[in-house]
């Protein structure tokens, strides 16, 4: 009884509380950070790895042989955003959207009014992936992302080379509530983007997901579901985060200059 | 500038109620309910640590782990992201234990209304998940302290609103089996469908 | 029963996590909408719980009561996240679905209520015991409310079409609500009447007795 006091005693001393408070400190953050940086480059290269496979799939080149071979097909550029050109520096190798959105001379800050995507900051610059059938260019893909309901989606939107056309779009990594807002992973989902049209004749952004399902336009009448795709059950907010990002990515803040330039040369050497 | 922090309060206390509309701090929402006086207690206490750790981790995050964050200490390279939930946990426990001794040591009667909610606080997951939308929303310092402010009010007007509830509830003949947590998480969802009206709300 | 079982089997049922000690309700709502991300929470919380219980008990001795708490917490969240770190570089598709899950089994106040309610004052092997049984108490909740949620809510299970939708030309109308987070708290409050009508001694008793004549079935 008296040792057990004395053992309290001794475990509730400043002494102690420091020691145990350091020792453990110590011990975790060795853990924490020795497993981060020993795994980091396999974490790294897991990561490029199901970019690509993202990039290959949203172009529809997923199931055409060997990934390394088909990627290597695809030639990407880097874009200046505000104006639309394509530039050399910086090199797309190595190119990181996050970091150069935060850098004070690679990023600026999206104007509130033009922020649909709440993502706040942006990299001036952005690479895109052609790619080609022959000399033509068949198919630009552009990276896009922005906030869904808890986190921020990143993937990518591949186009026709009218510049208009959807023709997949796939996100690599997001946090969105699991059995509802990561329905965007399901392949029947993203299947529903191909052939759809982000603008209108008059030349406004039309593209929606909606709530509910896609009624033809021929029974409905009402709505053209050439620039509707199907909700997700349950997930409106996150759906809606969707419609935002691709909104902002293609719009004149972002990369719309270029889009423009590239509907121009559709088809002919840039 | 003024404007658009006003509307972060609304949108965090109201339309992103991290209660009903996010379901965060779950459990502390429905053991801590029963009174409205001690409802009010805890929602206190929610709002003083929310505001308090919310600004607190933003610092740590924009001046310690975020990328290149280290750059006035020389080190520009280093990420410390992945240390990210560790110490954002840490530093929320070690806060609440210090307000704790620093209540009890200055402002004994504060203490005692709060005491006992202080510890639960800890577990609160609307304190960490605060954090972590601070974090990934990429808030600035103005942003994180009406971020704070705003959920832990929102957090707490919830609580205090469901307290109301089932204290009138008392005087209701609830069946044996649902007496209590059953018909407390009934309520619950009928309030949380009713806060997906804010949903709508677009600020 | 011996004490063993005892520990293993009470949080099933008689001592539920969820339906009676008020812990891990969040992920109880937020993962439910389908059964795998259900069974993927269940087994990550039931291995997590095990073996934090495990760990606090075992340098139990040497922790400071003024500490405690942010002692447990960073015990927890180190074992998550290094597990985390291990699962991204070698089992990426796997830490894919969970990578969502990390944060959530960090936050879920189960782990951290056996740690302070039993591991604590516990031996090692029983603390263990003690979080797998309560882990598996967790799942038990899990599973049946994923299963109505997402049998009635979408017309499947794990994937597979069970009940076929009006729209797939079937004859079940699928029920959006089951969908939403609110419908959770219906079944899980459901739930807890169906145990407690089972289970009589889990009844709270009301705080004012309500006189016969104003109960509603005699009037």
């Amino acid at each position: 009884m008296v040792e057990a006091v004395a053992a309290t005693r001794s475990r509730d001393s400043i002494s102690n509380t420091l020691l145990v408070a350091i020792t453990l400190s110590l011990v975790c953050s060795l853990l924490v950070a020795g497993a981060a940086v020993l795994l980091r480059p396999k974490q790294l290269q897991n990561a490029a790895e199901y970019r690509q496979s993202i990039i290959l799939e949203v172009a529809g080149l997923a199931n055409s042989g060997d990934p390394a071979t088909a990627f290597a097909a695809i030639e990407p550029r880097m874009v200046e955003l505000s104006t639309g050109n394509y530039v050399d520096s910086p090199a797309v190798e190595g190119f990181d959207a996050e970091d150069a959105a935060r850098d004070p001379h690679l990023g600026v800050r999206i104007p509130a009014a033009s922020d649909i995507a709440s993502i706040r900051r942006r990299a001036r610059y952005a690479p895109v992936y052609l790619v080609r059938s022959g000399d033509a260019i068949e198919q630009v893909i552009l990276p896009v992302y922005g906030s869904g309901l808890w986190s921020t989606m990143y993937g990518y939107l591949s186009l026709e080379a009218d510049g208009n056309t959807v023709r997949g779009l796939s996100f690599y990594s997001h946090a969105e509530t699991p059995g509802l807002g990561d329905q965007v992973d399901r392949p029947a989902w993203r299947a529903k983007w191909q052939g759809k049209k982000l603008f209108g004749a008059d030349g406004e952004f039309y593209l929606e997901v909606i709530r509910g399902t896609v009624v033809d336009i021929s029974r409905s009448g009402a709505s053209d579901s050439r620039y509707q795709v199907d909700g997700l059950a349950g997930a409106t907010l996150t759906g809606r985060g969707v419609t935002n990002l691709v909104h902002y990515w293609v719009g004149p803040h972002g990369f719309g200059p270029y889009l423009a330039k590239f509907r121009e040369n559709a088809g002919k050497q840039p | 500038m003024i404007a658009d922090l006003f509307n972060l309060f609304i949108k965090a206390a109201f339309v992103e109620n991290l209660a009903l509309s996010f379901f965060l701090g779950m459990c502390t929402f429905l053991a801590i309910s029963k009174r409205v006086e001690t409802a009010l207690g805890l929602g206190i206490a929610v709002v003083v640590v929310q505001t308090i750790t919310v600004p607190a981790n933003n610092l740590i995050h924009a001046f310690l782990l975020q990328k290149g964050a280290l750059a006035w200490a020389g080190l520009p390279d280093v990420d410390l992201e992945f240390l990210g939930l560790v110490t954002y946990i840490g530093v929320i426990a070690a806060l609440v234990q210090i307000l704790e001794m620093a209540l009890d040591r200055y402002v004994p009667k504060l203490y005692n209304t709060l005491g006992i909610f202080l510890p639960l606080i800890t577990v609160n997951c609307a304190i960490l998940g605060g954090t972590l939308f601070m974090v990934e929303r990429q808030y600035g310092f103005a942003e994180s302290v009406v971020y704070g402010v705003g959920s832990g009010s929102g957090w707490a007007f919830a609580l205090v609103a469901l307290a109301g509830i089932r204290e009138k509830l008392k005087y209701s003949d609830v069946p044996d089996g649902l007496q209590g947590l059953g018909i407390t998480f009934i309520i619950v969802g009928l309030m949380s469908i009713g806060f997906m009206a804010f949903s709508g709300i677009r600020l | 029963m011996s004490d063993t079982r005892k520990i293993l089997v009470d949080p099933l049922i008689d001592k539920n996590p969820i339906t009676l000690q008020v812990l891990g309700i969040c992920s109880a709502l937020a993962v439910t909408t389908s059964l795998m991300p259900a069974l993927l929470m269940c087994a990550a919380l039931t291995s997590v719980t095990a073996f934090s219980n495990a760990t606090i008990s075992s340098i139990r001795s040497r922790i400071p009561n003024s500490i405690r708490i942010i002692v447990q917490m960073t015990i927890i969240a180190t074992l998550v996240i290094v597990v985390d770190q291990l699962l991204r570089a070698y089992a990426f598709e796997t830490s894919k679905q969970l990578s969502v899950f990390v944060g959530l089994i960090i936050t879920n106040c189960i782990v951290m209520g056996r740690a302070e309610a039993f591991a604590m004052k516990n031996p090692v092997g029983v603390s263990f015991l003690d979080g797998l049984g309560n882990g598996l108490g967790y799942s038990a909740i899990l599973i049946f409310v994923a299963t109505l949620r997402e049998l009635f809510g979408g017309g499947t299970l794990l994937g597979y079409r069970i009940l076929p939708l009006v729209s797939d030309g079937g004859w079940y109308e699928a029920n959006g609500l089951m969908l939403l987070p609110p419908s959770a708290f219906f079944i899980i409050g459901l739930l807890i009447w169906g145990i407690r009508s089972w289970k009589r001694e889990q009844v709270e008793h009301a705080d004012y007795q309500i006189h016969e004549v104003h109960r509603t079935g005699v009037l």
